[in-house]
């Protein structure tokens, strides 16, 4: 009985062995081939990790970019972007998604930086989606919220749809007295930071409250995720909530006031405005790290200042040489228009502009592969 | 009792008679026995080692680093308070439903309607958790909007229905409503069994007494089956206390602490508290979810030795 348990048990050890020599044979077969050859081939395994709001669209290019690249086996794993930096800096995944570029508290960039040496940082944004105003108030088609009116509205501070403070920006509508439900999310997100962060930047006086990707109001209306936001504003007569713009579907979409402009979320006003950003010095110490301090209260035409901008984090240099390649043409098909265009496609973001892809494409094609 | 020793003497004459190959099974089944015995105490407490060890930071971290700022305690005081406001509404809701429903099925209907009836209610408990959440809040929430208006507008008085009503229906009344469909099958289930067991004797004596039907379930099948109902009802707590998909997609938070059930401003509870916030969560704000859930393992763990204990004395009478 005894020795029957040991041949299955050696069998099995044997089975495992010829199984890893096969992959391991393959891989590298194939990596001598792709790299002789057309080129296009790449070939490795890397792990990445971070933003949930990048899920979608890391799942879609995932998706194309193995299909393309037979013997490339890579993943995301959508742990959150706090998460995803942590694991970035300890070595963990070879490449990051984040909600928020690296930041100089508790000296999370310079340990990035520590990460990659020899090599240098990469940080460079590969994704930007604007957030939505959704509202349902049936016979309003139309609205436009100026940011102090929108700020006391999710503040509590505007109860009714009447309030003449909604009244003057929107001459010629009738706005029934539907007591006003703000709808927020009830989970952790970057659209919730980055929505507080607009209110708190454009109009500091009204919103007191503090900039977090945990909603910081008590009392609001709150759902868990996008889909939940929506449901709920669809759901209730006279909700408001905030949402990403692809999400929206039928609901109506609330204009905001940029400097004499009634603005809308278009992917064209959202990539622009991080077009005309400057870039934090701060954060962007490197040659190859594009962080934007986003200009939110810019009063220029065409631009759409609720977005959440999110970052593509890697180096330049990496342990091994498939493994860099990997980084390298994921990271350029990522930023690439194609791939923007399949993020846009999927996802529902906004594809970098011509300007952005020019100025981020050198960053990724730093990576030395090989 | 008369049958007990019977089976008791054949057994033993059984084992007598078929000597040790019998003993070895015995052997084997009771090593067995003490091995699952082991292993799910093992179990147990490995998650308790592990709640522990991983909420350990987060329970000793200065207020300032944990999530909102605020010391553990306040922190998870109202997520508790939600928590057991939920459970305790749902039992109130499904346990005199399901002991009506019990007694129909064992003492009123008919019995090929009760069987039917029964399978149909142990069906509730095979649906998806995940799947009451999302009646919850495209059908029940929805259709209660109304009711709960008109709740704020006839008894506002009263602080429960304070208001103001939700305009979308993800309230604590409706996730409490959710949560009592859903603890239903297993309460009724445990009074079920119990009902179906009361001495047919105790209740034919009543009869002859010249009891109506009422008075004889009165006086035997609810007394009999009463420890029993007791049990299941806590077990339906447990399972409301602990319930995590179905809550999180219903119920509107905003940490208030309130007994208001039909507005939109709702404590959350522990389970979907950790749901909501874990994906985004890293570092210290990880070990104080973990910490959260330890504390919902200790309102578990009494509310079950709290059953015990009240079960045990209901027997002693």
């Amino acid at each position: 009985m005894s020795s029957s348990r040991w041949l299955v048990v050696i069998a099995f050890a044997v089975a495992l062995a010829l199984g890893v020599a096969a992959c391991g044979s393959s891989s590298s077969d194939e990596t001598g081939g792709g790299g002789s050859s057309s080129g296009g081939e790449v070939s490795g395994e890397i792990a990445g990790a971070g933003s949930t709001a990048q899920q979608a669209a890391q799942e879609a290019w995932i998706a194309e970019f193995e299909n393309e690249n037979s013997g490339a086996t890579i993943s995301y794993d959508p742990i959150g972007s706090g998460g995803g930096r942590e694991q970035f800096i300890s070595g963990g995944v070879a490449y990051a998604g984040s909600d928020a570029a690296l930041s100089t508290e508790e000296g999370e960039l310079e340990k990035a930086e520590k990460r990659c040496s020899p090599g240098e940082l990469i940080e460079v944004p590969d994704y930007i989606s604007p957030i939505a105003v959704i509202y349902n108030l049936p016979g309003v088609e139309e609205l436009k919220l100026d940011p102090e009116t929108l700020a006391k509205i999710f503040a509590q501070e505007i109860t009714s749809w009447n309030d003449p403070a909604i009244a003057k920006d929107n001459p010629g509508v009738e706005l029934p007295s539907t007591r006003i439900t703000p709808v927020n999310r009830s989970d952790e997100s970057g659209t919730t930071q980055n929505f507080t962060e607009y209110l708190s930047e454009v109009v500091p006086s009204v919103w007191k409250f503090e900039v977090s990707g945990d909603w910081p109001v008590k009392g609001g209306e709150a759902a868990s995720g996008t889909s939940g936001v929506v449901e709920a504003v669809s759901a209730g007569e006279g909700a408001i909530g905030y949402a990403d713009a692809s999400q929206a579907g039928e609901l109506s979409v609330a204009q905001v006031k940029v400097g004499s402009e009634w603005a809308e979320p278009t992917a064209e006003a959202a990539a622009k405005i991080v077009e005309e950003s400057p870039l934090d010095k701060e954060l962007s110490p490197g040659r190859h790290t594009i962080a934007y301090e986003l200009d939110r209260r810019t009063e220029s035409q065409g631009t759409y200042p609720i977005v959440l901008v999110s970052y593509l984090i890697g180096c330049t240099k990496y342990g091994s040489a498939s493994e860099a390649e990997a980084v390298k043409a994921y990271a350029e098909y990522v930023v690439s228009p194609e791939g923007q265009e399949l993020a846009a496609e999927q996802a529902g973001s906004a594809p970098l502009s011509a300007a952005l892809t020019k100025k981020v494409t050198p960053a990724v094609e730093a990576i030395e592969a090989g | 009792m008369a049958s007990v020793d019977t089976t008791t003497n054949a057994g033993q004459l059984l084992a007598a008679a078929s000597g040790g190959r019998r003993r070895r099974g015995d052997r084997v089944f009771s090593r067995s026995a003490v091995l699952a015995a082991v292993t799910v105490l093992a179990l147990l407490a490995g998650v308790a080692i592990f709640l522990l060890s991983e909420g350990f930071p987060a329970l000793t971290a200065a207020a300032s680093e944990l999530p909102e700022g605020k010391s553990f305690l306040e922190y998870v005081a109202p997520l508790a308070f939600g928590t057991v406001l939920a459970a305790v509404l749902a039992a109130l809701v499904a346990v005199p439903l399901a002991v009506g429903a019990a007694l129909f099925i064992t003492h009123v209907a008919p019995p090929r309607i009760a069987l039917t009836l029964g399978y149909l209610l142990d069906l509730l408990a095979a649906i998806p958790s995940i799947i009451y959440g999302l009646w919850g809040i495209f059908v029940l929430g929805p259709a209660a909007v109304p009711v709960m208006r008109w709740l704020e507008e006839k008894l506002g008085f009263i602080p429960v229905f304070a208001g103001p009503a939700s305009v979308t229906g993800r309230t604590m009344l409706v996730a409490g409503l959710v949560l009592a469909v859903m603890i239903l099958p297993i309460v009724s289930a445990v009074a079920r069994e119990a009902f179906a067991q009361t001495p047919r004797r105790l209740q034919e004596g009543a009869q002859a007494l010249g009891a109506t039907r009422w008075e004889t379930i009165r006086m035997t099948v609810l007394p009999f089956g009463r420890s029993s109902v007791i049990s299941g009802a806590m077990l339906g707590l447990g399972r409301a206390l602990g319930e995590t998909m179905a809550v999180t997609i219903i119920l509107s938070v905003s940490g208030a602490v309130t007994f208001n059930l039909i507005s939109q401003a709702n404590p959350s509870t522990i389970a979907a508290n950790i749901a909501l916030n874990f994906p985004e969560s890293s570092g210290l704000a990880i070990n104080a979810l973990i910490a959260t859930g330890l504390v919902l393992f200790a309102i578990t763990l009494v509310t079950n030795m709290g059953a015990r204990a009240i079960i045990a004395r209901a027997n002693e009478e």
